[in-house]
């Protein structure tokens, strides 16, 4: 008899199955990769899927200038050492030739959404793997593997197609496209397990480290070209980690003394806040805030 | 590392899934204390006392707005035991089609009933949708209890009755267990209620824990629907040509001996093949690439199937219809076919019966198929299928109905499966077996 599949036996197969599918029936697909833990799992999974192939799709990365230095630079060593091919939609040039506005509060967070579908559009790009999990948020949790968006992006919940058995249905008309979650059934905890059965590297702010943080929403924002403390603020030095990555303006970090994998996974399992709820202010603006906000578009 | 349950809920529209649902979620300590805050917010802006666990599951604005369930959600929970994926399907009528979704990649449905109503129509319909997609387990939730007060009468009423309904449909009483719980208060979800000491069975969660999943038969027979063709071309591989898929149904070993469908080429496995290195054996539900023996001309929607035990390659085959689209179908229909990995044209040319689930009975001949109906119906297609019946191989035996005009998904396909109902109408094309609803259907894979 073969092995007994485990859990994650059973998701990594079923993330590459659903990579597979994508590549059989799509014309241009493209993976969105910001260098976090959830993209760099898809990246991942993509290799696994087509070796020894190299990956049939490029990368795409929607950057709002507000990243961390560490995550932009081991994006760009991922994207070196697999030899893969990135995009990157840079926000700064929509703002800088008129067609965005930078918001009086300073996040870029909701101005991601017009760059990605103008590069969808300008690249003609009809598949965009997200690592979007359905364990991160209620609107999320009713998402199919294969989201139809229309030719706004918009994301539509009545005209979401059911899904059956494993058989998806990526048909799409002109200038539609098809969101495509492969990791829609991981949770987090899952996702550091599968990170550390795999030995996946991840940027270092994962990691418990030294910063000087303020603390606002009830969260550690840290001092960047997103602004730093108001004046009320006071900067602290913490020991602290990120649980997720975003654009920084809005990315909370959370005080820890997890330094390895292990302790992370530990500290996750240990938790009693959801990742998005202890660290992005973005989803904390109403209670269907999320839902609103991939109606416009968004992931 | 715990093994992983997939489970569907479903029942009528009020009966408590989402609270019941919300329970696990609670009880099983799955919940985490922002989500919490934030539902015990909502239902104090509610003006309710107690938290209303039915908003965690309860995703979209207009599901809180109206406090109904409209859509799939999934949910994710773990014990020491089990990882569990969880799908709480809608139970209103209009939304049946999201039951159908639920249902098909599940190992176990729950099915509710509210202790006061007993077994109603949707109930009936619901059970007869699960029977109808090879759901190998189902645990009738008999809730609401303490609004009856913990009656024991009244449970036992319902199990008879629902028995009944479920042997009808094809189950073994085993394979049905009736358990009654309170969602709102907790009674034998995660807990033994001490208000039931006439009932000695598992809770709900311990059910959920213990049941046994097989994942797939020993004996399934093996099937690989071909996904993606693998040749890298690169310096180190220049002869590297791999089969990439996941296995449907049973297992492969090297060296055992193959053949390619619809062409009918038959080769050995040469190399299974991984990332992680190449493996001896593939079963079930594992994503490999396969390297065979000789050079054969293979292409994406190909099947590579166990030679000794090859499905039927058939261009005409009566199938059971799930209709999910308010887009009626009629005789003649023209519609795209997707199974496997394989797309093709198709002609609905008859329709045979329609499936009257309320009575257990079927009409003849109906002039159409509307949305939620379940019909019989014959279907050719512009090239021929390697199909199996849906009871011998949940994965090969199933398909996509497709618009070919808007690409929307119009119904779920099972090849020649039917209920015992429908089985005495008649079947004469040459594919697709007739496999009647046994009790060896609990071996279904469910696949992952």
């Amino acid at each position: 008899m073969p092995t007994p599949q485990t859990t994650l036996d059973r998701l990594e197969s079923e993330a590459i199955h659903i990579f597979r599918e994508v590549a059989g029936e799509f014309d241009r697909p493209v993976i969105l990769f910001s260098g976090g833990k959830d993209s760099t799992l898809l990246v991942h999974l993509a290799i696994k899927a087509f070796w020894p192939a190299p990956v049939p799709f490029p990368l795409l990365h929607v950057d709002t200038g507000h990243n961390f230095d560490e995550v932009i630079e081991f994006r760009d060593q991922v994207v070196a050492q697999h030899g893969l091919r990135l995009e990157v939609a840079k926000v700064q040039d929509w703002i800088d030739d008129g067609r965005l506005e930078e918001r009086p509060d300073g996040t870029r967070n909701p101005l991601q959404t017009v760059p990605l579908l103008d590069s969808i559009t300008s690249h003609k790009y009809d598949a965009v793997f997200g690592g979007g999990r359905r364990d991160e948020e209620r609107a999320r949790a009713k998402e199919r593997i294969f989201s139809l968006r229309n030719s706004f992006g918009q994301w539509e919940p009545r005209r979401q197609r059911p899904e059956l058995w494993n058989l998806y249905n990526g048909r799409h008309r002109a200038g539609e496209h098809v969101r495509v979650f492969p990791l829609s059934n991981w949770t987090e905890l899952d996702v550091w397990n599968y990170i550390e059965r795999e030995g996946i590297e991840l940027p270092s702010i994962y990691y418990s480290h030294q910063r000087d943080v303020y603390l606002r929403d009830g969260m550690w924002l840290t001092e960047g070209p997103w602004g730093g403390p108001r004046p009320e603020e006071t900067v602290l030095h913490k020991t602290i980690r990120y649980r997720t990555v975003g654009d920084g303006s809005c990315t909370g970090a959370v005080e820890s003394e997890a330094s390895d994998i292990r302790e992370v996974i530990a500290e996750v399992a240990a938790s009693r806040l959801t990742e998005r709820g202890a660290t992005r202010a973005d989803d904390r603006l109403s209670e269907a805030a999320m839902e609103d906000r991939k109606r416009e578009g968004y992931f | 590392m715990s093994d992983l349950l997939r489970l569907a809920t479903a029942g009528s529209v009020d009966d408590g899934k989402s609270t019941l649902v919300g329970r696990l979620l609670y009880d099983t300590k799955s919940v985490l204390a922002d989500t919490l805050d934030a539902v015990h917010r909502a239902s104090a802006d509610r003006g309710l006392t107690t938290p209303d666990l039915s908003l965690l599951v309860d995703g979209l604005r207009s599901e809180r707005e109206q406090g109904i369930t409209i859509d799939v959600a999934y949910r994710y929970f773990a014990t020491d035991k089990r990882s569990f994926v969880l799908a709480d399907t809608p139970g209103h009528v209009q939304y049946t089609r999201n039951t159908v979704t639920g249902a098909s990649t599940a190992q176990l449905a729950i099915l509710l009933v509210d202790a006061r109503k007993g077994v109603i129509e949707q109930t009936r319909r619901h059970a007869a949708v699960l029977a109808l997609l090879g759901v190998p387990q189902l645990v009738l939730a008999v809730n609401k209890i303490d609004l009856v007060d913990f009656d024991e009468t009244t449970f036992a009423r319902i199990s008879k009755e629902f028995t009944a309904h479920a042997t009808a449909l094809g189950y073994s009483p085993d394979a049905v267990v009736h358990i009654p719980v309170s969602a709102l208060a907790g009674d034998n979800v995660v807990e033994h209620s001490a208000n039931t000491p006439w009932y000695s069975g598992p809770t709900l969660l311990e059910h959920l824990e213990s049941v046994p999943v097989e994942a797939d038969p020993h004996d399934a027979v093996f099937r690989f629907p071909v996904q993606y063709v693998i040749r890298p071309r690169t310096p180190e591989h220049l002869d590297y040509r791999g089969y990439a898929g996941l296995v449907a149904s049973g297992t492969v070993k090297v060296g055992d001996e193959v053949v390619v469908l619809p062409a009918g080429l038959r080769s050995t496995v040469e190399k299974i093949d991984t990332y992680d290195g190449p493996l001896d054996e593939a079963a079930a539900g594992q994503s490999v690439t396969l390297l065979l023996a000789d050079d054969l001309d293979i292409s994406r929607g190909d099947l590579i199937a166990a030679a000794g035990t090859p499905p039927q390659v058939t261009d005409e085959f009566d199938a059971t219809l799930c209709w999910l689209s308010e887009k009626p179908l009629t005789p003649g229909a023209r519609v795209l076919v997707k199974h496997g990995a394989r797309t093709v044209q198709a002609i609905v040319t008859e329709l045979r019966a329609r499936f009257d689930e309320q009575r257990l009975a079927s009409v003849d001949s109906p002039s159409s198929l509307g949305l939620n109906e379940i019909g019989r119906v014959a279907i050719r297609t512009a090239e021929p299928l390697p199909v199996d019946g849906y009871y011998s191989s949940r994965r090969t035996g199933a398909f996509l109905v497709i618009d070919a005009a808007d690409g929307g998904t119009l119904a779920a396909g099972l090849v020649g499966a039917g209920l015992p109902v429908l089985d005495g109408v008649d079947s004469c094309t040459e594919g697709g077996s007739t496999a009647p609803l046994t009790d060896d259907h609990a071996l279904v894979s469910p696949g992952p």
